[in-house]
């Protein structure tokens, strides 16, 4: 901290309404980012563990939930933590597990705290809708979870989702914290996404050849983003490792697809800056830029076909790099 | 049945049938000047819903709080609950003429005690001429010595004031103490009327009704007016301990209404002796903290050192003039329920007035005849630690056991200067919703008033009624619920 750094405030005094307007507390910022970021997880966590378990019963058994805890990279502490790695236990470690950070339960906890430092700035509605379903995630217990019980309570999670999501748009200011919160949430779902189609396709390339487990692989992956429809409207008439990679990386159109969520990301940022004397942006843009070449870059392109992972894990690294630029130009206390 | 009750219609003793007020003041149906005709009004609409009625809107109240998280935290053990205020559909009444005594007493208060804070952090004349004992003031835990010689703008050291008023069984109004710190409970004042209009539009109807939706435009213009000189217009946060604050709920509401911005220590830096709040795009400069954090927590560098909540360096840029603390620092020894008993004397020195709100009769036992007498009549009195506060460590007489009075002597015996002893008022009731129907509870009094350049009272208030049945104690950690207050115009 340098007294040099008073500099970037709107210090004008005379500009004094349209300085308070436009002010954000940097705590606020990070707060508002990530509830953005865990409502976007606790939603897609609820898409995977509910398609997982309808088609876990078709004819693959458990193994799916291998899959599963290979989007989270967090098979080796499944393992650790349930040995039997039953795909009951699965179930119990994505849903109710607190101390795992990528369980639904541990997402919401964060999601709470966070709107409890928010209740100030966001709309009442939009806090009294995450406290109540903040009290029903915390009430949840193994009966819930019981097969028969799962797909209406995935149901109901995707529901408060899309009900929190729905008071965003219609009764939250939308002045900074309102393109933060869109920020971290486009973020986390372009990193969801990749997940996702990394952990089908390692999952694919160690699984015996087959060609109509292939179809219920991708079918699943495509469920699992709310992508299967619009899928077959694009392409009606394959569905093929390469025309489903393609569509959920790069399809224009697509609200799930790492392209749209990465550019949205972008224009955020591009709004923001002009709107907000944000002087920091530099850095958050930058490292979109690199993250947009890697998106349009032919040569990226051509990878899919034969280092689909290596692919992906330049992806997810790029998003990580925008997430912590992003926190570090805006919201952190030491350089703000 | 009380006698006051012959004149209400029918209906109201189909739900009043076996309300009976005893010996004490209620404060819906005694009868008084003016009001007749809405308290008609609200007994009539009551006995049309009937009680059955009433327990369903009451659930209704107290789900929606719940949902809407008006809520205080209980820490016990290692585990912190969010609890609400129970709330008490049947409101409180304060006719026109009652309102206009509370209201021009408890401005006459907050103008005495700011006079004193003034005096006391500078000539000291109500000390040096000997109307206060010199010790009482000088050796007070609450007297801060950093704060001699500081001006304050518009002479204002307490700008939110809590006074604490009780009724005798003849309807008199007696300040019971003085809240000049950071008295809290407004927040309830203004969502029980918000929770009331939700679930009781029908039985506010035609009757005037003062608002309280105004209290956060008041403050702010309170605030904004002893910013420091020049700030065209004054950035005013409210500096609150957090989240895990029992009263976070409240940060939160009185901001919101203020229109100004939630922070923490943590969001808040001094450079050069300037306060700035850490923003999204760089430092931006504080004119006033409407702060929420005891003195000893304020700032680390001069008060508890271990303090994460503060603001380091935050005394010396309001020693210089450059930020605003609301309250100031050191009114502690302003609202001291030993100095209280001296209130009608400081008001009588600086405003040459009578207590328009008088005072309860108090002993202080540091005096050795107000002691004996304490002692003496422990069975009959109440007698309270002065530095205390939240209703804890006070001794109620009639109901004490003699187990409990013994334990207390002795504690009392040993540290005479740190208690107060009050004779045990009979403390007016209101009806309330119980389990066993319409019954009577004791209830207090909190009207807010808030100075910046002059002094605004709100007209309402937190009516804290106590539970349990025969309950003098209130306070919301101990059983005690809360009522809407209705100032009528």
């Amino acid at each position: 901290m340098t007294a040099g750094a008073t500099g970037d405030a709107a210090t004008d005094r005379s500009s004094g309404l349209d300085a308070i307007r436009s002010t954000l507390p940097a705590r606020y910022g990070d707060a508002i980012f990530w509830l953005g970021r865990y409502l976007e997880r606790i939603e897609n966590l609820a898409r995977m563990l509910d398609v997982t378990e309808s088609y876990a019963r078709d004819d693959r058994g458990v193994g799916n939930w291998r899959s599963v805890a290979q989007i989270n990279g967090d098979d080796v502490r499944f393992r650790e933590r349930y040995p039997a790695a039953t795909g009951a236990d699965a179930l119990r470690f994505y849903m109710l597990d607190g101390d795992n950070p990528t369980s639904i339960r541990f997402a919401m906890r964060a999601a709470y705290q966070n709107a409890r430092a928010l209740r100030p700035l966001i709309s009442t509605e939009m806090w009294a809708q995450l406290n109540v379903f903040n009290k029903v995630i915390e009430g949840l217990g193994p009966v819930d979870i019981a097969p028969s019980r799962l797909s209406e309570l995935c149901g109901r999670i995707k529901e408060g989702c899309h009900t929190h999501a729905g008071l965003i748009e219609a009764t939250l200011y939308r002045d900074q914290g309102w393109y933060f919160y869109q920020m971290g949430k486009y973020l986390e779902r372009a990193d969801q996404t990749t997940r996702l189609l990394d952990a089908q396709y390692q999952l694919l390339m160690t699984a015996p050849e087959n060609a109509s487990a292939d179809r219920v692989e991708w079918q699943l992956l495509l469920r699992a983003a709310a992508g299967y429809h619009a899928f077959r409207r694009v392409s009606p008439r394959e569905i093929s490792l390469q025309a489903v990679v393609g569509f959920l990386l790069f399809d224009e159109a697509f609200p799930r697809s790492i392209r749209m969520c990465v550019r949205t990301v972008g224009s955020l940022l591009e709004r923001l800056r002009q709107t907000y004397p944000m002087l920091r942006s530099s850095n958050p843009l930058e490292a979109y830029d690199a993250l947009d070449v890697s998106l349009t870059d032919r040569g990226f392109a051509r990878l899919i076909e034969t280092k689909l992972h290596d692919y992906l894990d330049l992806l997810q690294q790029q998003i990580g790099a925008l997430s912590t630029a992003i926190t570090a130009a805006y919201f952190d206390p030491d350089t703000v | 049945m009380a006698e006051s009750m012959a004149e209400l219609p029918g209906g109201l003793q189909s739900v009043l049938a076996r309300y009976d007020p005893g010996g004490f003041f209620c404060e819906l149906t005694a009868p008084r000047e003016g009001g007749g005709r809405e308290v008609r009004l609200i007994a009539e609409r009551l006995a049309r819903l009937g009680v059955e009625e009433l327990r369903r809107r009451a659930r209704q109240v107290e789900r929606s709080l719940y949902d809407l998280g008006v809520t205080f935290t209980v820490y016990s053990d290692a585990n912190a609950i969010d609890r609400i205020l129970p709330f008490d559909l049947i409101p409180r009444v304060l006719f026109a003429a009652e309102w206009a005594q509370i209201e021009a007493g408890v401005a006459q208060r907050v103008r005495a005690l700011n006079l004193f804070l003034h005096d006391v952090y500078h000539d000291q004349h109500i000390l040096k001429d000997g109307t206060i004992p010199p010790e009482l003031v000088l050796n007070n835990a609450n007297f801060r010595s950093e704060m001699v010689g500081v001006d304050l703008k518009h002479g204002t050291y307490i700008h939110v004031c809590g006074v604490d008023l009780v009724r005798d069984e003849r309807g008199r109004f007696f300040v019971l103490e003085d809240n000049g710190r950071t008295p809290s409970g407004v927040s309830y004042v203004i969502e029980n009327r918000h929770a009331m209009l939700r679930v009781f539009p029908d039985l506010m109807a035609d009757i005037g009704v003062r608002p309280v939706d105004n209290y956060g435009l008041m403050l702010r213009a309170a605030l904004s007016a002893v910013a420091p000189s020049g700030a065209a217009e004054p950035r005013v946060v409210l500096l609150s301990p957090g989240i895990y604050n029992s009263a976070y709920f409240e940060h939160v509401c009185l901001a919101r209404e203020m229109g100004a911005w939630l922070v923490e220590g943590r969001d808040l830096v001094a450079i050069d002796d300037r306060i700035y709040m850490r923003t999204t795009a760089g430092l931006m400069p504080v004119d006033v903290i409407y702060r929420r954090i005891n003195d000893d927590f304020l700032d680390p560098d001069v008060f508890r050192p271990d303090s994460l909540l503060g603001v380091r360096g935050v005394m010396a840029a309001f020693r210089k003039g450059n930020v605003a603390l609301a309250n100031a620092i050191g009114t502690g020894v302003a609202d001291d329920k030993a100095v209280y008993a001296y209130v009608p004397k400081i008001i009588r020195y600086y405003l040459d007035q009578d207590a328009i709100l008088p005072n309860v009769e108090t002993n202080i036992c540091r005096e050795p005849a107000a002691l004996r007498y304490t002692l003496d009549n422990l069975d009959k009195l109440v007698v309270k630690p002065v530095g205390e506060s939240g209703g804890y460590g006070l001794l109620v007489g009639p109901t004490a056991t003699r187990e409990e009075i013994a334990a207390f002597r002795e504690r009392l015996v040993h540290d005479p200067a740190n208690y107060i002893s009050q004779p045990t008022l009979k403390l007016s009731v209101a009806p309330t919703l119980t389990e066993d129907g319409i019954a009577p509870r004791h209830v207090d009094f909190r009207p807010f008033a808030i100075t910046g350049d002059r002094t605004w009272v709100l007209p309402g208030g937190l009516t804290r009624v106590a539970l349990k049945q025969g309950s003098l104690v209130v306070n919301s950690s101990q059983g005690g619920g809360s009522k809407d207050t209705w100032v009528l115009a």
